[in-house]
């Protein structure tokens, strides 16, 4: 309900939204939470293992009950805490883990079944028969217990990433963040100061208190609008920092657009990397409940919760309050409570000696809160009086304080573990757990509004020092300062369960029978419990879980040690880290220049890489992509035809001592290569296979072209960097990648002479440009160069031109080919003509392929030393037991030999221990009219005509073939020199 | 994680690829024998502690980079081009 007069909400701006159907109307500056609360909810969700009804418990990100789904379909949001969620007109939340509805939940049965689901019990119940794990419990337990689902549809909303640099990065914007903010600030540095609320202020927005003898909350606004219009700083609120990186690499989720109906484009979340040179985490400090009976029912929340929707949002959850602690913030809840008019039943301290903080109250020192009533909603509450007598008093909230923790997730992300400071009963942070990161205020236990601002002011000027700016400290306002008074207490002893972790239902039994069952390590106790595990990582509920163990296990808490802090601080969807990374931006695409031709002409395109290149050229009548292959390959094989190759590796070298380099770079010889001359070259790994192959010409004394085969492009450049800086940093030469500056078209087959001719400015002949030779023409003015080499075994040339001629040149090509009875042919053909003449790609460059393996071992030069040279000759990288490139044809009535089949001797039984290879490449010939195939054999080149089995346990294929030489079609190569 | 190219300055840890020991620079001579080529192909420390290994600077300068670290403490200490070795 709301209190009148009380909270920084526009009470002129009502947002209707709805919570499971139910239409609400809220104000501008509610969250969900305070506008449900506003409207009489407290019944927010259910838990998570028991489906007990639960409620809010917070009023920040720590929040562990108050979680739902917000939108539909495509722009579906489980898991929001309602206590983080902006409240907006026509916002559409829905509870989560529930069925058939919140108020009654079939699930809750799970509830009375508490004996058996206690700690452990997914190791003890269902360990046996062990197939019904799969099959049978898991799958229910994954029903039963959960949180929110995801819709199942793609995502509708954007996600966004980004980068920012500062000087200063200040982590919170309460009062020490301010502060620390304004401090470096004024010196010039750049600061980044990232605010997870809607405004900066932190516990100033919540609070009844005066700073510089404003409300707290103007002062705090003020202050946040003079940095805002500071050129060097940037403020960024509804931003919470996830996690602290190496070398002052911070993550932070802002939530863009999450406070909106309609995102108008923009990206709900943006993920931020913000690299710093120094932080100050001004973090501030989460309140801890205190476990007793039953504290998880709605309505029980944090004392400085209550105070927050009171002070900040003018609501309460009920007409009368109670209000729980043991130390003098409590005090504040009550005294807050009672001056806005809220009745407030009682105030329990459980320190005896305790004064009255809160005026007047009805005052319980020294007594407990032993139970709460009120299965959906609190109803009243039991207390036990220091003379042992119990009362029962109507409430429906009560807040409850155990203390503070500052919140030192940061400073422990890089490992470094919180250290307990016995004065107020909590972990701060250890001393330079992150490098270049200070901690100022609440986040090392200065718990006073005045001692926040002159630790942040402090650690501002500090942090901009460092980096060698003229930092002063700024004047600090007057502000509270009362001391910090509290004696621990975790739990209330007594029967029934009382909770720890609301969020993964984990008790004190819970915790308690995990020490009993020798679980005494926090690490296991954790993981056995499952406390701490849940989306909230235990923020509510990690001391007091440690306290019971180390209570337990008769131990102190120090002792007892904590657990691991990880990233992130607050859960963050893998649609924002992921941003940018899905669809193509997860692979970009890159087109040739003939590209918009292949589309044109209805090619389709297969991927190579990243790249996109025709599979075939379909003509009219053509029904099947065989068709297509088999004309396309008696076209270049009878005509001409044109294929784009630009997608190889194309690496310009120059310098002196190129042709040194390369010798050691390829296994053959490469310093003899004559101006005007291709070679064909292969180099291998250090270890002795083999990388890549391709030619390498000489364009003229100081200038080489590697051409490298699609795949390993960028492979071979890093390659070459590599061997160049570490081994040949004295020779005179350097390289360049020239991939993307030149389009390369094969012109291939017999008329490809008379094809060029027509094309050239100046005709070529056998004399001017012999096989594998290279020369510098021109096509219409236009500097090309032409290279006499083939990949299809036909007399062929390779035309490159700059890439901005290519779509023409492509053009032009094709049709001169269809003049003379060719045309433009893709990847299939390509590939048929290739496998017909025993040519490799990395189908059999497979990296365990040796240079002895695919019958080069002879191209590797006795001159010389060269990558890969000593461990290509190590045993078992050579000889008989290798498995070596042959050529396989069909002998049996079943023709088919589908790549990835293995073979076997003829007779064998087709099994593992019996293999002797398999078929890497395979095609139907056109050319030769039958199905053939490359494959590695077990001293396959001792065997040709030897007759094997042919087995594909997959497609189901068991043929039998005979083993001939890779190359099927011209072996002498007369075809090449015609 | 950040790395300072000597090239290029401090650079984000995206820009760069992890290429393994140090110890890659040390190429036995041809004749040094199998144990050699072996230890350096193969055989590697795992400290805890300092170490150096080899980073590429793709997405930069194309520069291989010596990056003297700490695996404990993640310090980086040190970032030197292995083109500027005294080599080859
Ligand atoms: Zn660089």
């Amino acid at each position: 309900m709301r209190v009148e007069g009380k909270g920084r909400i526009d009470r002129g701006a009502p947002l209707r939204f709805t919570f499971d159907g139910h239409t609400h109307t809220g104000f501008e500056g509610d969250t969900l939470a305070s506008a449900l609360m506003a409207d009489g909810v407290r019944l927010m969700g259910r838990s998570f293992k028991y489906h007990r009804p639960r409620g809010v418990t917070t009023a920040g990100s720590e929040e562990p009950n108050a979680l739902v789904t917000i939108g539909s379909g495509a722009r579906q949001d489980p898991n929001i805490r309602a206590t983080t969620q902006e409240l907006y007109d026509g916002l559409e939340a829905r509870s989560q883990n529930r069925w058939p509805s919140l108020g009654f939940d079939v699930m809750g049965i799970n509830d009375l079944a508490a004996p058996f689901l206690g700690a452990g019990f997914y190791y003890k119940t269902f360990m046996w028969p062990k197939a019904f794990w799969e099959k049978l419990y898991e799958p229910v337990i994954r029903r039963a217990a959960g949180i929110g689902a995801l819709s199942g549809e793609a995502p509708g909303d954007k996600h966004e990433k980004a980068f920012a640099f500062c000087d200063v990065l200040v982590i919170g914007g309460g009062a020490a963040g301010l502060m620390a903010a304004l401090a470096a600030a004024r010196s010039g540095a750049q600061v980044i100061l990232c605010e997870e609320d809607r405004a900066c202020g932190g516990r100033l927005l919540a609070e009844v208190e005066e700073v510089d003898g404003q409300p707290g909350a103007d002062w705090a606004a003020a202050l946040e609008q003079q940095l805002r219009d500071m050129e060097n700083v940037r403020v960024m609120t509804r931003c919470s920092v996830t996690g602290a990186y190496d070398q002052g690499t911070y993550g932070a989720l802002e939530r863009v657009a999450h406070h909106v109906g309609d995102p108008k484009g923009a990206p709900v979340e943006c993920f931020w990397r913000i690299h710093a040179k120094r932080a100050v985490l001004c973090a501030g400090a989460l309140e801890r409940p205190i476990a007793f009976r039953d504290n998880d029912r709605p309505g029980v929340m944090m004392a400085g919760a209550m105070r927050a929707y009171l002070n900040r949002w003018g609501v309460v959850p009920g007409k009368a309050l109670a209000v729980f602690g043991n130390n003098d913030n409590a005090h504040r809840t009550a005294r807050d409570l009672q001056e806005a008019g809220v009745h407030v039943a009682a105030l329990i301290d459980s320190r005896a000696d305790a004064p009255n903080l809160a005026g007047d109250v009805p005052y319980y020192a020294g007594a407990q809160v032993s139970r709460a009533f009120g299965r959906q909603g609190l109803e009243a509450i039991q207390i036990r009086l220091p003379n042992g007598k119990v009362e029962r008093l109507q409430v429906q909230g009560l807040g409850v304080s155990g203390g503070w923790n500052p919140s030192v997730h940061l400073s422990c992300h890089m490992n470094t573990r919180p250290v307990w400071d016995d004065g107020i009963a909590a972990f701060v942070p250890g001393k330079d757990a992150v490098p270049g990161m200070s901690v100022a205020g609440a986040a090392r236990g200065r718990f006073s509004t005045a001692a926040c601002l002159q630790d942040g002011a402090e650690a501002g000027q500090v942090a901009a020092s460092a980096l060698g700016f003229v930092a002063e400290v700024p004047q600090v306002p007057e502000a509270e300062d009362a001391p910090y008074r509290l004696r621990r207490l975790w739990t209330v002893p007594g029967k029934g369960r009382a909770w720890l972790d609301f969020q993964n239902d984990v008790t004190v039994k819970d915790v308690t029978q995990a020490a009993q069952e020798n679980f005494r390590s926090v690490e296991h106790m954790k993981r056995y419990t499952t406390q701490g595990m849940a989306p909230d990582q235990g923020k509510n509920s990690n001391i007091g879980a440690l306290a019971v163990l180390a209570d337990a296990t008769g131990r102190d808490i120090p002792e007892t040690g904590t657990t691991t802090y990880r990233p992130p601080f607050v859960p963050v969807s893998i649609a924002a880290i992921g941003a940018g990374a899905e669809g193509k931006g997860y692979a970009p695409e890159r087109f040739t220049t003939s590209h918009d031709a292949s589309v044109s002409a209805k090619a389709p395109m297969i991927e190579a890489g990243l790249w996109y290149r025709p599979s075939y050229v379909p003509r009219d009548g053509e029904k099947t992509w065989r068709q297509s292959c088999d004309r396309e390959v008696a076209m270049v094989r009878e005509h001409v035809g044109i294929c784009d190759v630009s997608t190889l590796g194309k690496i310009e070298l120059q310098g002196p001592d190129v042709g040194q380099f390369l010798d050691f770079i390829y296994v053959n010889g490469f310093s003899s290569l004559k101006p005007g001359k291709v070679r064909y070259g292969l180099m291998l790994r250090e270890d002795g296979t083999v990388m890549d192959d391709g030619t390498c010409a000489r364009l003229d004394d100081n200038t080489w072209l590697m051409t490298t085969t699609t795949a390993a492009a960028g492979q071979v450049m890093t390659h070459l960097d590599w061997a160049q800086q570490a081994f040949c940093n004295k020779l005179q030469m350097r390289f360049v990648s020239a991939t993307e500056q030149w389009a390369q078209f094969a012109v291939a087959g017999p008329k490809s002479r008379d094809l060029l001719n027509a094309l050239l400015d100046a005709p070529i002949d056998d004399a001017s440009l012999p096989y594998m030779g290279c020369v510098s023409v021109t096509v219409g003015g236009i500097a090309a160069r032409l290279f006499r080499i083939s990949f299809s075994g036909e007399h062929a040339y390779e035309i490159a031109v700059p890439a901005r001629y290519g779509a023409s040149l492509f053009d032009h090509l094709v049709a001169l080919a269809e003049e003379r009875g060719g045309g433009a042919y893709g990847m299939e053909a390509l590939n048929v003509l290739r496998i017909e003449k025993g040519f490799v790609t990395h189908a059999e460059i497979n990296g365990t392929a040796t240079a002895f393996d695919l019958g080069y071992g002879r191209m590797i030069s006795p001159k010389k030393d060269c990558i890969g040279k000593v461990m290509a000759a190590r045993p078992g990288l050579v000889g008989e037991g290798r498995q070596q490139l042959v050529g396989l044809r069909p002998v049996s009535a079943i023709k088919e030999m589908p790549a990835g089949a293995h073979l076997f001797d003829d007779g064998a039984e087709p099994v593992r221990e019996n293999d002797q290879g398999y078929v890497t490449s395979t095609c139907f010939s056109p050319t030769l009219g039958e199905v053939r195939a490359l494959a590695l054999v077990r001293n396959g080149r001792a065997r040709h005509g030897e007759v094997l089995r042919l087995v594909d346990h997959l497609r189901g294929v068991d043929m039998r073939c005979e083993v001939t030489d890779p190359v099927a079609f011209d072996p002498e190569g007369g075809r090449l020199r015609g | 994680m950040r790395l300072t190219c000597p090239n290029c300055g401090e650079r984000d840890i995206r820009e760069f690829t992890y290429q393994g020991a140090a110890s890659m620079l040390d190429r036995p001579d041809p004749e040094a024998g199998p144990e050699a080529w072996h230890a350096y192909l193969h055989l590697r420390d795992n400290p805890a502690g300092v170490t150096r290994d080899l980073w590429h600077h793709g997405c930069g300068c194309g520069a291989w980079l010596v990056v003297t670290r700490d695996t404990v403490t993640h310090a980086v200490h040190a970032v030197e081009l292995v083109e500027a070795r005294d080599a080859g």
